[in-house]
């Protein structure tokens, strides 16, 4: 696929040069940032981000937005981590399960909602929002499950580690992208969303199952921004109604369009998104090293989201342009 | 119309029997017998309008009949959508196809054809070689692997002809599909068709340019307002033949145009270009004079017409109103000149669907409704209603949303926003399209008394009589340039007709 | 190829017989909002003897009026086929700049003209991006709701920043009785219902929601009323910014934090269609005083805050579900 191969490729390559210059301009001015230690910070800071991203990447190509998965990670968490703090006798595997179905669900409810009632995306998930947010409240009374509920191999899955001291929750996310790569890549449906997102009057003509797609496509960001949920009890080991996932959505989208995920849907790569993942997090470690807040991240993330949204435009419309030349021609 | 002989003993591969269909009531096709035999290249001709298109629509599965049979290789079938026609064998080509411009060439071949588990492996070597192997079978070079996203349309309707080939289609429908091709993209086209027929595939071929019909048609079939009126092989028909057969309606007793007084230029054009849309267009319109503009769809007529409203500004010459150069870059300088324009396609640039009746014929004259800017609702009323009485709109109340309105009543609707504001010059856009014949007839006589009352009218039309009937003066585009100026007394069907048909053929139309 | 065919532009009929009075009036969203406004006027004094106080009200409604001000312009915006959901990140930044500054030691005049300077720059950046960048409203000003509240975050870091003393307290200002800030909600409503309802760029504003496309035909400026649009409610913003950094007495980065929730829900509770064209100011109005007597009663009822999140979640959904439906059935 040699032509698509290589706008891609050189998208990728792109954010690839800029990790790489990045980490050497910081390096250069302070040079603990290249060391083996600070790889594993970086590399902590992104799981949560990355799996969430590869939700957001197929609801985005499928060209919708979810902007809920902050409160679904919240809701799936506070769900798991009660039930480890009511149920202590349970196997802590399940947890796994519950934050999984429990994200799928509210994912689901989203993609219900847009397809009956015909909602932009946007809205609907702008209210599923507050509302996941609130009945996270509601069912935890208000109240933080501490440390000593969630189960202690839980909580080692971020330190502890199967091979070459890569703690469990890194490789779970870079499998998490795999999988996902092989799902996009190399499934029929995995395709259809491509083509749906590309261009969502031609499909229906084709044959292609609109509804349930968008259906499938939202319960997969639920259920991986569930899965997000039990992996931040497992990271930091607490889940709170109000701050665990706040803003996370904000974090995966800037993340997912620094991949090269076109707003306009049927574009994106989990390579690219790997990546963008990747250099938010180098951004992140690298700002408390050179000694800026931490408070200009979501400055960042805004900034980041335009910028990409314009430079989308201009490669869309050059191709538009050229088309219609040559269609007149 | 008897049945014409088939060229063989073949049985057809589709059998048409009685086919009619109606829009709200409207018929726009009726009772039209056809059999399409395999291995022939069968041209639709006719005027914009007169159900060529409808009828293949009905063969692809995007309209139903109303009535009416079709029977595939002698078994009767629905055709209920799309993607059934698609499985029966017959594959519509658009002229601008419709496909998935982020997805590979070699993916759109395959996106929804075949059916299996959603979770079933893409095989992308097979893709890609099957995909190649499709096009070594059309012989065209197109690597498989790129986007569609910035494909020539040559190339993408070339994509859409190996989908038909990778679902085995029988019948391959081709819109007027050579209109945006290059001489040397058409000469491809013709080679693949011709191919295609002699492996024994069927070929509808829609298009207006006589030429290319006769070079690659075996049998023609023309249509003339909904009636199918000729099927004969193309060797017995002689270009004449075809033009006489395509507008040989009889013309119908219009309103007689009143005499109007013509006055001096009124809005001039000279040299007006839009590379891509039309060139070095150069007309004049006088007072009470009413000028035609003919030409087939996609002439560039229209975009003249919003050229020179501002909407989409030329990119050359110049536009002159009452003598004076004059800049108009958007519709509301265009306005203030005097100038009003009353748009081919009223759903998507005449109406406020759901806003009341008296709001969409008072839109474009806000100082009259708001002298100091607050709207006055007495002043509002009393002019739209002054409005409807003249135009004889026929409504239930002022204050109904206009989409309940039927179309010819809508389209006095935006007549009368316009008469509002007293307009020196008026460009009409097929003005009674899709509008009932009694309604029509109210259109020609409204026309009639505005050139009368000293307006310079441009009127576009792409119905023959109706040019005949009421301009002073027939201009007629082809291809983005000017190809006639017809005065009143020499104007006729044929030498619309001629100078309308793209390259050529105007003498044998001529004889 | 010929639109002739399309079946849109025939009719047998020459106009629908009209829907009966009854009908036109009652069967509106905004029937709907004052329903739900008195059902929760007499649920909630029953609930609580409060709610029979309309100086309760009038202090509860405070807490809101800065948002439910930004909604009456945000009203305007979605009617004319576009959206903003940036105001409420708009208001914390002009807030925070005009704090930073006036700390800094800039006159209050000066300072105060800093803060509305800023929130009509806002509002002139979004609408450089969605007029002549031509993006889409919905994800330009989700980017700049991050980015304009990030900024705020930035210049304000985790501190509160006080303001002068003569500031503060313009939500126990009373005129007539009644507080500033709800004063300036109930004389903006008026305005902008008399602008929205009885002016011709009112008009315009309706008639490029319902098309654009015909608006230009009809010589209709729709980018400049676009524009204009995007500057009120950016000024707008700052001004609601400059009332909450006065009520709070103090300014952080993340003052109305979520607001864009409620400002978004009062114009679809008010029956503003989500896709453009129709909607009233009124509507808005009602649904703005709804929303202080479901989140007031829900607060004496002891609701906790995040129970009222969801309440809201749920209420925008319901909302935009029902209001579609009433237009899809007076839209023949």
């Amino acid at each position: 696929m040699s032509a698509l191969r290589s706008i891609l490729l050189r998208r990728e390559m792109g954010i690839l040069v800029m990790i790489v210059l990045f980490c050497l301009a910081v390096g250069a001015y302070k040079p603990q940032f290249l060391t083996l230690g600070q790889l594993r910070i970086i590399l902590l800071l992104v799981p949560l981000i990355m799996i969430g991203a590869m939700g957001q990447m197929l609801v985005l190509v499928g060209r919708h937005v979810d902007l809920s998965i902050g409160s679904t990670l919240g809701f799936a968490a506070m769900v798991t981590g009660m039930m480890f703090r009511e149920f202590p006798e349970v196997w802590w595997v399940l947890g796994f399960g519950v934050a999984i179905g429990t994200g799928a669900a509210l994912g689901l409810l989203n993609g219900v909602l847009v397809t009956l009632f015909r909602l932009p995306a946007i809205i609907v998930t702008l209210g599923t929002l507050n509302l996941y947010r609130g009945l996270t409240f509601i069912i935890s009374d208000a109240r933080q499950v501490d440390r000593q509920y969630i189960p202690t191999e839980l909580k080692a899955m971020s330190q502890t580690s199967p091979l070459f001291g890569v703690p469990w929750i890194i490789i779970i996310a870079f499998g998490v992208a795999f999988l996902t790569w092989l799902f996009v890549m190399h499934t029929r449906i995995g395709r259809q969303i491509f083509a749906i997102g590309s261009n969502p009057v031609a499909a229906p003509l084709r044959g292609l199952k609109v509804n349930q797609i968008t259906l499938l496509v939202f319960t997969l960001s639920g259920a991986l921004a569930g899965l997000a949920g039990i992996m931040y009890a497992s990271r930091w080991g607490f889940v709170n109604p109000s701050n665990t996932g706040a803003g996370f959505e904000f974090q995966v989208i800037a993340a997912v369009v620094i991949g090269g995920v076109s707003i306009n849907g049927g574009i994106g790569t989990v390579p690219g998104v790997v990546l963008g993942v990747l250099l938010l997090g180098c951004v992140s470690a690298a700002l408390p090293l050179l000694g800026i807040p931490g408070s200009t991240q979501n400055a960042i993330y805004g900034a980041v989201i335009l910028i990409a949204l314009l430079i989308d435009r201009t490669v869309r419309q050059q191709g538009i342009a050229s088309l219609s030349q040559r269609a007149r021609t | 119309m008897a049945a014409t002989s088939p060229p063989t003993n073949a049985a057809p591969v589709v059998a048409a029997r009685g086919i009619s269909k109606q829009f709200a009531g409207v018929e726009v096709l009726s009772d039209v017998d056809l059999d399409l035999m395999p291995g022939e290249i069968h041209a639709l001709l006719g005027e914009n309008g007169a159900g060529k298109s409808t009828f293949a629509k009905i063969l692809a599965g995007v309209h139903r009949p109303t009535r009416g049979t079709l029977a595939l290789g002698g078994s009767q079938v629905e055709i209920p959508n799309p993607i059934a026609a698609q499985r029966l064998g017959i594959t519509l080509i658009h002229q601008e196809p419709i496909s998935f411009p982020d997805l590979s060439v070699a993916e759109n071949l395959v996106m929804g054809r075949t059916a299996g588990s959603p979770l079933a492996r893409v095989n992308w070597g097979e893709m890609t070689r099957d995909a190649n192997r499709l096009m070594d079978m059309l012989g065209v070079r197109i690597d498989v692997t790129r986007p569609m996203r910035g494909l020539s349309i040559a190339d993408q309707q070339m994509v859409e002809i190996a989908r038909a080939l990778a679902s085995d289609s029988r019948l391959i429908i081709m819109d007027e599909p050579t209109a945006p091709l290059t001489p040397r993209e058409v000469e491809t086209l013709f080679k693949i068709a011709r191919q295609l027929r002699n492996d024994g595939r069927t070929i509808v071929f829609i298009s207006h340019r006589l030429e290319e019909v006769r070079a690659l048609c075996d049998r023609v079939t023309i249509f003339r307002d909904g009636n199918k009126v000729e099927t004969a092989p193309i060797t017995d028909l002689s270009d004449a033949d075809i033009i006489r057969l395509m507008i040989g309606r009889p013309l119908k007793e219009y309103m007689h145009k009143h005499r109007a007084e013509i006055g001096e230029v009124k809005l001039a054009v000279e040299n007006l270009s839009l590379p891509g849309f039309f060139e070095d267009v150069s007309f004049e319109v006088r007072k009470g004079e009413i000028v035609g503009l003919g030409g087939l769809v996609g002439a560039g007529r229209t975009d003249v017409a919003r050229a020179i409203f501002g909407i989409a500004p030329a990119a050359g010459g110049r536009v002159l109103v009452d003598g004076q150069p004059v800049t108009i870059s958007e519709p509301s300088d265009a306005i203030r000149l005097g100038l009003a324009f009353v748009p081919e396609d009223r759903a998507v640039a005449g109406i406020f669907a759901t806003l009341p009746v008296e709001q969409n014929i008072t839109a474009a004259v806000p100082r009259r409704i708001a002298p100091g800017g607050f709207i006055r609702r007495l002043l509002e009323k009393t002019l739209a209603q002054d409005a409807v009485k003249r135009l004889r709109i026929r409504l239930a109340s002022m204050r109904q949303p206009i989409s309940e309105l039927s179309g010819g009543n809508q389209q006095k609707a935006i007549l009368a926003r316009w008469l509002l504001t007293d307009p020196g010059i008026l460009i009409l856009d097929e003005p009674t399209r899709g509008i009932d014949i009694g309604v029509k007839a109210e259109f020609y006589e409204m026309i009639g008394e505005m050139a009368e009352q000293g307006r310079a009218i441009l009127l576009i039309s792409s119905e023959l009589p109706e040019l005949l009937a009421l301009c002073d003066r027939v201009l007629v585009m082809s291809e983005g340039r000017l190809t006639a100026e017809i005065p009143r007394a020499e104007a006729t069907q044929e030498k619309i007709m001629s100078a309308a048909v793209p390259r050529g053929s105007l003498e044998e139309v001529a004889a | 190829m010929s639109a002739t065919e399309s079946p849109a532009t025939f009719s047998t009929r020459d106009a629908a017989p009209p829907r009966p009075l009854w009908h036109v009036v009652l069967v509106r969203p905004e029937t709907m909002t004052l329903v739900l406004l008195v059902v929760a006027v007499v649920g909630a004094s029953l609930l609580s003897p409060f709610f029979l106080d309309v100086s309760y009200i009038l202090r509860s409604f405070t807490l809101t009026a800065e948002l439910a001000i930004v909604a009456l312009v945000l009203t305007m915006v979605i009617i004319a086929g576009e959206i903003d959901l940036s105001p409420a990140s708009n208001m914390a930044l002009s807030a925070c700049l005009f704090a930073f500054v006036q700390e800094a030691g800039l006159p209050m005049p000066l300072a105060i003209a800093v803060g509305l300077g800023a929130g009509l720059a806002m509002g002139a950046f979004n609408g450089l991006m969605v007029i002549v960048f031509q993006l889409p409203s919905i994800i330009v000003t989700i980017g700049t709701l991050i980015l304009y509240r990030g900024l705020a975050q930035v210049l304000a870091g985790d501190r509160s920043i006080r303001v002068p003393d003569w500031f503060i307290g313009i939500n126990n200002q009373l005129v007539f009785g009644i507080p500033v800030p709800v004063l300036v909600f109930l004389l903006l409503s008026i305005v902008l219902g008399l602008v929205l309802g009885r002016t011709i760029y009112g008009r315009q504003i309706y008639q490029i929601g319902t098309n654009e496309i015909a608006a230009r035909h009809a010589g209709i400026r729709s980018r400049q009323i676009k524009m204009s649009l995007f500057l009120l409610i950016g000024f707008t913003s700052a001004v609601a910014g400059l009332m909450t950094a006065s009520r709070l007495g103090s300014v952080r980065y993340d003052i109305a934090l979520g607001g864009e929730l409620q400002m978004v829900l009062m114009a679809m509770l008010g029956g503003t269609y989500i896709f453009g064209g129709r909607g009233t100011i009124g509507g808005t109005f009602l649904a703005a005083w709804l929303l202080v007597i479901v989140s007031t009663g829900m607060t004496v009822a002891n609701l906790l805050p995040a129970i009222q999140l969801t309440v809201l979640g749920i209420l925008l959904i319901v909302s935009i579900i029902a209001t579609n439906a009433i237009y899809s059935r007076t839209q023949r």
